[in-house]
């Protein structure tokens, strides 16, 4: 029997009888997804949109309930977009740019996100995870009536993989009974309690916080707060060590206090003793409370992504604290990486080691986020007497003095990783041009014509030029090279040349399928650029 | 003549706390405190100018209103 382990917020993927569960013998897919999660359902249409058949199992039939992951980047938010969801989210999300730290009864200052003008997403949106995981289910819905080979199965529960050289074997539970069925590539993306790594015998290194977090949803009756991002260090209401109070559709306030790491989990989540801190922080208010839970996390990740024929993405591969919401947003940055990937190699364009570049470059990425998380964990809960003492410091001088503002850590906010010094990095010698577009890094928006220059990069390989002469079309080792022409006058708000030539006066870009920069020079040098791809798709 | 610098001049502000943080790590409270101390006086013989450390000085002796050290 599958039992429900949590209770549905949305149910999208239904139990449904699969054909392989009456064949004599195991069927066998290029590639199979356990969970359907946001990250397996990203993967899921990533792979699929590119017309690679894929599986997704799950043990349930739907989203769970509870907002859980709240805060999304501009990063994912373009990468949904590249899927065909990000504008559903945007829709749905509430746009934040100001926030505000306070310590005890006193504002320590407040910054601004003050987002770059000429990109076509925000620097944040705040949204249920629901939505986001439903936005992405319905775009596979409409990808799966374009063609796209996409299942999604629920109420399928693996219970067992054997993994051999070449597949993996997946014993299934359903409620019609169990069946096998083999997979070339198995990708894990169950969570952060993966029964995947755990069937597997794989390790999971790092620390864990010795802290529990409340989380409380509610809805005030009369709700003038301002849209903007609060957060308390030892508030005087004193309803936790730390609070943080955040913004999310629907007229719903994200209430997030500290509490301790002792504490009855049964007993503090009684309504009574919810709304006891609640009242605490919120006067004379009157609310409903929508959903509350309580959370401790940690700090750790696999040593290795890849395991032969198994990945591993998002949370079942790395955690971090939820300080900076670094959470699902890598998660979606590993699907990035992913996807274009092991399409190339089931597709026999690239090489099977083109996979280790993905545990290469998204293990540096969870390195940073895992850093940047502890940090500010370390920051928000002090764990000795002299770090608290420096906390404390940091916050009033902070209040008196800028020079302290860079100190104080409440959360370093959600940027794409750059992969620098990867190992699919080719040549970086545009001179005079901008770092944030050196090789590794992923490509920043900017605005051309009626719409923006991300509409037009990613999904395969693309030579960006600017004010450069160069062939429309190249193909090395069967892939082929779409050229993109464009000129610093083509926008004339001067984002684009601010962000692709620096002081250059022409540019050339080899950007890879996930918008990341694989080269640059000054101008196309044909030899160049062919050994550029090849060193992008891992024959060199 | 030098000026007491009160805006940001850290060129790595989260390495730098994280390394100071951790320099305390398993010490005891006495332990900390003269590590604090010895960690000023290097300091104050980097910075040298009188006036400069003078101001410094009073900087850090202005406690913010309310703030309860």
């Amino acid at each position: 029997m599958i039992h429900d382990r949590y209770q549905l917020a949305f149910k999208l993927y239904p139990y449904e009888r699969s054909a392989d569960q009456d064949a004599e013998t195991p069927v066998r897919h290029p590639v199979v997804i356990m969970g359907g999660g946001p990250i397996g359902v990203a993967t899921a249409l990533d792979l699929g949109l590119q017309g690679i058949p894929v599986v997704v199992l799950d043990d349930h039939e739907g989203i769970g309930m509870g907002s859980r992951a709240i805060c999304f980047a501009k990063r994912c938010l373009e990468i949904a977009d590249r899927y065909g969801c990000g504008q559903p989210m945007l829709d749905k999300g509430v746009v934040w740019n100001l926030g505000k730290v306070f310590h005890d009864d006193r504002k320590v200052f407040e910054f601004n996100l003050l987002p770059e003008q000429g990109h076509k997403f925000p620097a944040f949106i705040n949204l249920q995870q629901p939505y986001f995981e439903r936005f992405l289910v319905e775009r596979v819905r409409e990808a799966q009536a374009a063609g796209a080979p996409i299942e999604l199965r629920g109420k399928n529960r693996v219970d067992n993989v054997t993994t051999h050289d070449d597949h993996v074997t997946l014993e299934i539970t359903t409620p019609d009974g169990p069946y096998t069925i083999e997979a070339d590539w198995l990708i894990g993306c169950d969570g952060a309690s993966s029964p995947l790594r755990g069937m597997m015998g794989l390790d999971f290194e790092g620390r864990v916080f010795e802290d529990s977090f409340l989380i409380a949803d509610i809805k005030m009756v009369n709700d003038d707060f301002p849209t903007e991002r609060w957060f308390w260090f030892e508030p005087y209401f004193k309803s936790g060590a730390s609070t943080l109070l955040h913004k999310q559709p629907d007229g719903v306030w994200r209430v997030d206090f500290q509490i301790g790491w002792d504490v009855d989990r049964k007993k503090e989540l009684q309504e009574e003793n919810v709304r006891a801190r609640l009242d605490a922080m919120l006067g004379d208010v009157e609310y409903e409370i929508v959903w509350t839970s309580i959370y401790t996390f940690q700090c750790r990740r696999m040593k290795q992504f890849r395991h032969g024929r198994v990945l591993f993405a998002g949370d079942a591969a790395h955690q971090v604290s939820p300080f900076g919401a670094r959470g699902a947003n890598s998660g979606m940055q590993d699907v990035d990486n992913l996807g274009w990937k092991l399409g190339m190699v089931i597709e026999g364009r690239a090489p099977e080691s083109l996979l280790d570049s993905y545990n290469a470059e998204r293990v540096h990425g969870a390195d940073e986020n895992i850093l940047n998380s502890t940090r500010s964990t370390d920051f928000i809960t002090p764990k000795s007497k002299v770090s608290h003492m420096f906390r404390n410091a940091v916050l009033d001088l902070a209040e008196q003095y800028e020079f302290a503002r860079p100190l104080v850590n409440s959360g370093r906010l959600s940027v794409p990783c750059v992969y620098d010094g990867g190992p699919l990095n080719g040549p970086d010698t545009l001179t005079g041009g901008p770092t944030r577009t050196r090789v590794g890094s992923p490509c920043p928006d900017a605005p051309l014509g009626a719409g923006f220059l991300l509409d037009h990069l990613g999904g395969a390989f693309t030579l960006l030029t600017i004010d450069a002469e160069a062939p429309d079309a190249l193909e090395e080792s069967g892939v082929p090279i779409t050229r993109l022409a464009l000129s610093a006058s083509d926008d004339a708000s001067g984002g684009l040349a601010e962000r692709y030539l620096g002081m250059a006066t022409s540019g050339v870009y080899l950007i890879r399928p996930d918008q990341h920069v694989a080269a640059r020079w000054d101008g196309f040098d044909e030899t160049a650029t062919r050994g550029a791809l090849r060193r992008a798709i891992g024959l060199e | 003549m030098a000026e007491l610098t009160l805006t940001p001049n850290l060129d790595h502000p989260d390495d730098f706390y994280a390394a100071l943080i951790a320099t305390h790590d398993g010490l005891s409270d006495d332990q900390s405190a003269a590590l604090n101390a010895r960690l000023i006086l290097i300091l104050a013989n980097q910075i040298g100018d009188t006036e400069v450390l003078t101001a410094a000085l009073q900087a850090a002796a202005k406690a913010p209103e309310g703030a309860t050290a």
